[in-house]
């Protein structure tokens, strides 16, 4: 009997464990596929995998608060007449009125205005809060082309095509019937209460040589002004970057599979696409092999959490990188003071992912007037700004430990790898080694 | 008027010159003539201009037109009046693909036939086609009418949401979730109208059927998951 009691020979199966069996247990009670928002949960290689090697005997370092390591950055300089200048080398990425309440577009605006850099539309269109608390803000052209119109594209700071995103390449987007509140279904001229699919392919074109003329509408419609942006979900992401340098992108936007959406079927998120590791490296030497390295700017996201990781991309080629859920987290997404009411919801602050529910206790990502109230946007604004200032002195930090007076002088050389997947990923060597697993030198 | 050759100035010098009266009541009178099957000819115009463009266009003709009356005085490549905000357009021949896509106002006539996915995800526009459509039209169409004289192709209406369909000949096979509905006198007199406002005559309306949603697929149901 006692042998009964002791649960210690209990042994969990490492094809079935818990969480598998919960899902299959879900699957069978619901017959739908799982939906939900935030990015890939699962192990992936990571900037984590990725040291910088640091000054010493035959690098300088730069003074920390003493010697100036520039931050800016120019997007558009390939045709727009009016290219875009960063303060910072972070951008906030596209997401939705719809996905997100009014206030928390507001926050994302005035959060990422307060340290000069810009914000992003999202499937929906464009809402006078975001335009009004956005200094630059970048347009979004989605195969729904909810709320699209040529005012609120002259209004916009540079447009960006989206092709894709990370944690959904080739799938289309979708929002909940029980967020499609009155203002968010007339913004997309849909019925209140539905669930709005969003198309995966966009209407009036279909390859890159078609892309290339839409373009050209775009740049005739605004004069040319406007950079445009091509945004691609990481995946034959040099093709695919070298279509987009093709089809005359002037910013090119490769979003990892850990990239975040407000809604998505689980399979999609955790099983297609790339990781942001190997995406840069691809989209890097595309640029570099058609001569266009810098010339046409590049943008990573995905996954993107701390000045770690902000270097580490630019250390690997890219401009500038974009956050979503990061920025999210920032405003007050998966906080603890909500934690009661995750807990009446199933979930817990660290674990909430049900940004397609619209029942987020924190106020983001939500279209119910109730609970967007709660959200302040000044606050949030405020805690986003912080943040962006955080991730940039990181960066500084460790380009100054690299000897580098500006971000954009990291380069592969000064990163080591720490696992074999990663050196062959991001090609750079192994720690300790001059081996780049797949590169023929030794 | 206005004459423009685009054999001897640029679309970007037309488009340029178009967009300087962006914002005004003026309704000049614009002649553009040598087209030639270029791309985003009178794009982007936001006044009553009155622009009749002499010979085929390519690409995104009139693109997000606004307040603007453009006649194209011959056939008109992909994307004729994509996006469309309000005014008219009208193609004296026929229409490539997703003519009129993800439009929101306005008048698109087109007097020929138009090729597939004709009305694409409109959102407010009217429609009408002298002639037929090809596959695929009205696809994912939200708001707005599209009337065809002629017969339409596979897969008309598929996931359909508000938008109204009017076809007078055959239909080759309608798309998920879009269904025949009765024709009333409310939809007669709505279909008279906008022939009248085409400028189609000699067609009767009691000659044509409507089309529209079942609506079973505005909230996902695992009861619906072969119409997926």
């Amino acid at each position: 009997m006692a042998e009964k009691n002791n649960m210690d020979w209990l042994r969990e199966s490492a094809t079935f464990p818990r969480p598998v069996i919960a899902e299959i247990q879900r699957a069978a009670r619901t017959g739908i596929y799982d939906i939900r928002g935030f990015g890939a949960k699962r192990q992936l290689p990571t900037f984590d995998d990725l040291v910088f090697l640091g000054a010493s005997m035959s690098r300088y370092p730069l003074e920390g608060y003493r010697e100036r390591c520039d931050t800016r950055v120019t997007l558009g300089t390939r045709y727009a007449t009016k290219p875009i200048e960063l303060k910072i080398p972070v951008t906030i990425a596209g997401m939705s009125f719809g996905a997100l309440s009014a206030p928390a577009k507001e926050a994302l605006g005035r959060g990422a205005t307060e340290v000069g850099t810009s914000t992003t539309t999202g499937d929906g269109g464009m809402t006078p809060e975001e335009r009004e608390h956005s200094r630059l803000l970048v347009y979004q052209l989605l195969p729904s082309r909810y709320g699209m119109n040529p005012d609120d594209l002259r209004k916009a700071d540079a447009i960006e095509v989206v092709v894709g995103q990370g944690a959904k390449p080739g799938g289309g987007g979708m929002l909940l019937g029980q967020k499609i509140s009155a203002r968010v279904a007339e913004m997309r001229d849909l019925p209140e209460g539905i669930d709005q699919r969003s198309a995966c392919r966009h209407p009036d074109w279909t390859g890159p040589d078609d892309l290339e003329i839409k373009i050209r509408e775009l740049r005739e419609i605004t004069d040319w002004e406007k950079p445009v942006f091509i945004k691609i979900g990481a995946a034959r992401t040099y093709f695919d970057t070298a279509l987009a340098v093709k089809a005359g992108a002037d910013v090119i936007v490769v979003d990892g599979m850990q990239g975040g959406t407000a809604a998505t079927q689980d399979v999609f998120i955790e099983h297609v696409g790339i990781p942001t590791l190997p995406a840069v490296r691809q989209a890097v030497e595309a640029l570099q092999e058609l001569d266009m390295h810098r010339k046409v700017q590049l943008i990573v996201s995905g996954g993107i959490r701390s000045g770690a990781d902000v270097a580490k991309a630019l250390a690997l080629g890219a401009d500038a990188v974009s956050i979503g859920v990061a920025a999210l987290i920032a405003l007050g997404d998966n906080s603890p003071e909500h934690e009661e009411e995750y807990r009446k919801l199933g979930t817990a602050p660290g674990y909430y992912d049900d940004y397609q529910d619209g029942r987020d206790p924190a106020g983001i990502s939500t279209q119910s007037d109730e609970l967007a109230a709660r959200f302040d946007p000044v606050k949030g604004g405020r805690r986003l700004a912080n943040y962006l200032r955080v991730l940039t002195l990181e960066t500084q930090t460790l380009a100054r430990a690299c000897g580098k007076n500006h971000v954009h002088n990291l380069e592969p050389e000064d990163l080591a790898a720490l696992t074999i997947e990663a050196a062959a990923m991001a090609g750079v060597p192994l720690a300790g080694t001059d081996w780049v697993p797949g590169h023929n030198k030794i | 008027m206005h004459r423009f050759d685009l054999d001897k100035n640029s679309v970007r010098e037309l488009n340029q010159a178009l967009h300087e009266h962006n914002g005004s009541k003026e309704n000049s009178t614009w002649m553009v003539t040598n087209p030639k099957g270029k791309h985003a000819v009178a794009v982007g115009i936001d006044a009553p201009l009155e622009v009749t463009i002499n010979g085929h266009v390519g690409y995104y003709c009139a693109g997000m037109n606004k307040q603007g009356r453009v006649v194209i005085d011959g056939n008109a490549g992909p994307g004729v009046a994509e996006n469309m905000m309000s005014g008219l357009v009208r193609v004296t021949g026929s229409a490539s693909q997703y003519a009129g896509a993800t439009a929101h106002g306005g008048l698109l006539v087109i007097e020929g036939n138009a090729s597939s996915r004709c009305g694409i995800s409109m959102k407010g526009i009217d429609i009408v086609v002298r002639g037929s459509v090809g596959q695929m039209s009205a696809f994912m169409a939200q708001k707005g009418r599209l009337v065809i004289c002629g017969d339409a192709g596979n897969a008309l209406g598929d996931s359909l949401y508000e938008a109204r369909i009017y076809v007078k000949g055959d239909v080759a096979g309608l798309g998920a979730d879009c269904v025949e509905k009765p024709m009333t006198a409310e939809h007669e007199q709505e279909l008279s109208e906008l022939l009248e406002q085409a400028g189609v005559t000699g067609i009767t309306v009691a000659d044509f059927r409507r089309y529209g949603s079942a609506r079973k697929l505005y909230n996902f149901d695992i009861d619906n998951v072969d119409a997926y």
